[in-house]
């Protein structure tokens, strides 16, 4: 049995932005997933969802619920980046200053996300658009 | 997890209005038969309803003065917020007062409170402690965190309350110098806090509590009063300074703390708020959170008396005006600490904090998922209009009443009378049909 949620993302709305991720965290709660298990999520699926929120055109997040994992997918539609490796350096960041006078954008987003997941998978194209695949295992 | 609670109906007062339902925050009210009914596991005793019900249909179970009498030495220990109840510029004019009552000794638990600061300050120094730390002096955020914030248990100071030191060491105190055996002692604790009482019964993070009694502020408040102006000279006998009486507000235990990042934050939909941000893995630069219930801090507890506002505000004055005794004070802070030889060890909890699963919709994640499907296709159909006509506090509790059994779709009017219509039409059409043997054609 599998559970889709998948929501959809607006550019640079502050107001919104986190929505989908306590959604997410809601219901695994009522799912009775493991507090260690929920964090993890709970932190990955936070800072994809603020990435599309502050540098994307706009996108969705989706978390599948297994089982025995938890797969969230970030996917945006633009401007995509243009050095990946770059982008994943703690402490590197493309935000504006503006963002990050909000306390957004520290450049701890994609480094979080890695480091909270057991499989992290970025496909990024210039111009295009990025995707992230996350894989938080059930244990 | 057993979790008793201690707020109750007077189902005389309950006039059903829904009133409570909407602002509990673990959604544990439902209106059945026209009477609010607690859902007892779901309770964290926050109060929040005791507040919100315009026919003061709720209230705490806590005990009488009367049973201070079971025990041969007894000790009152008021809470700071105690303190703000009062117009009074002396602090040793309200302990008097108590041991008018017919305490033998009071020991205030703003002392207890410097006391739980100064391990908390050692705790905040050591490595294994998981930031930001949570605060765990309200009860009813702590109960708030095991059954909403499953995952934020390990942020929780496992440090001893204000109101747990002050009994252990009053206890030991008069033991040591009186030789009364302890069980003989009775340690009252003078409460804001309807929690508080929760917690004696069923402490957190220990095994039992050194507390016997919680008594409301409200049940001594005419007391006391009436016995100040009685009283003409008084003892010396507070002990406590500006910082501990502070943790009677809001920010007043960060305060004395003497770190800048904190966050402090009142009101339960508040605290629950920060909590979700913390979850995020956002407040990451903060090292301390303070997360009070009720809205000001204990000073708007539910068994205070005196407006919230204007309590503050005496606890602010009464804080200042120690501020060239601060030194001495906080000498005694320490003393009391090397007389008992208490160390950090000393306070830390006993036993890890469980989670509360009520909110699950079943121990097994399969059936929950499959119990999750059902609450959304019920809630696609049910209006999404939150009336609380029902009895549940929104749609979405409708829904999942109905998928643990506990309610019917026919609950929601909309559905009801959408049946009714449909059903009448039926009757309409039925009603225009002959019987056969009348039926005719006649072209
Ligand atoms: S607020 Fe709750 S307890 Fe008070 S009358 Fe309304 S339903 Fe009853
Ligand atoms: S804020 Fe104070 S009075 Fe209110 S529930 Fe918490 S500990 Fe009790």
């Amino acid at each position: 049995m599998l559970l889709e949620l998948e929501f959809e993302i607006e550019p640079g709305n502050f107001i919104l932005a986190g929505e989908a991720s306590s959604k997410i965290k809601e219901t695994l709660k009522k799912l009775g997933v493991k507090p260690e298990i929920l964090k993890k999520v709970a932190i990955v699926s936070y800072e994809a969802e603020m990435n599309i929120v502050i540098h994307s055109v706009g996108g969705i997040l989706k978390a599948i619920i297994s089982k025995d994992k938890i797969e969230v997918i970030a996917q945006d539609n633009g401007p995509g980046i243009e050095d990946i490796e770059l982008a994943m350096k703690e402490g590197y960041s493309t935000a504006p200053e503006e963002i990050r006078n909000l306390g957004f954008g520290a450049g701890m987003g994609l480094p979080n996300m890695k480091k909270y997941s057991d499989y992290f998978e970025i496909d990024s194209q210039k111009g295009k658009g990025t995707r992230v695949y996350m894989i938080i295992y059930n244990k | 997890m057993k979790n008793l609670h201690s707020i109750m109906l007077d189902k005389e007062k309950c006039k059903g209005c829904t009133n409570c339902i909407k602002r509990c925050p673990t959604e544990a009210i439902r209106v059945r038969n026209s009477k609010a009914r607690i859902i007892d596991q779901r309770c964290i005793d926050c109060g929040e309803c005791i507040r919100t019900c315009p026919y003061h249909a709720k209230y705490a179970i806590t005990d009488s003065l009367e049973e201070i009498n079971k025990f041969q030495y007894k000790i009152a220990l008021p809470a700071p917020s105690f303190y703000a109840q009062f117009e009074v510029d002396d602090v040793n004019k309200l302990l008097y007062a108590l041991l008018e009552l017919g305490f033998d000794d009071v020991f205030e638990v703003a002392k207890a409170a410097e006391i739980v600061t100064y391990f908390t300050k050692q705790f905040i120094l050591s490595e294994k402690n998981k930031k930001p730390i949570i605060s765990s002096a309200c009860p009813a955020v702590v109960r708030l965190i095991q059954t909403k914030f499953p995952d934020l248990i390990e942020n929780i100071l496992p440090i001893a309350s204000p109101m747990e030191v002050a009994a252990y060491i009053a206890k030991k105190k008069i033991q040591r110098e009186k030789g009364i055996e302890e069980d003989k002692i009775g340690a009252f604790f003078i409460s804001p806090c309807a929690a508080k009482m929760t917690y004696v019964n069923s402490p957190l993070g220990f095994e039992r509590s050194y507390v016997d009694g919680v008594i409301a502020i409200k049940d001594v408040y005419g007391l006391v009063r009436s016995k100040l102006r009685e009283i003409k000279d008084i003892k010396p006998l507070s002990i406590a300074s500006g910082k501990g009486i502070g943790w009677a507000a809001s920010g007043g235990e960060s305060l004395a703390l003497e770190i800048e990042e904190y966050v402090n934050v009142d009101g339960i939909h508040n605290v629950a708020k920060v909590l979700e941000e913390i979850e995020n893995g956002r407040l990451k630069d903060i090292v301390y959170f303070e997360g009070l219930a009720c809205s000001g801090g204990c000073v708007g507890g539910p068994l205070a008396v005196e407006n919230p506002y204007v309590a503050k505000n005496r606890i602010k004055r009464l804080s200042s005006k120690l501020k060239d005794k601060e030194e001495s004070l906080s000498a005694w802070t320490e003393e009391i600490i090397n007389s008992f030889s208490l160390k950090l060890e000393d306070v830390l909890f006993e036993k890890e904090l469980e989670t509360n699963p009520v909110l699950e919709l079943d121990s097994d994640i399969e059936r929950a998922m499959e119990k999750f499907e059902k609450v959304n296709n019920i809630l696609s159909m049910l209006p999404g209009l939150d009336c609380g006509a029902c009895g549940s506090p929104t749609c979405k509790t409708l829904a999942e009443d109905i998928v643990r059994g506990f309610a019917n779709d026919t609950d929601c009017i909309f559905i009801l009378r959408e049946n009714i219509k449909e059903l009448a039409n039926k009757m309409v059409e039925l009603s225009n049909k002959l019987p056969p043997s009348l039926e005719r054609n006649d072209e």
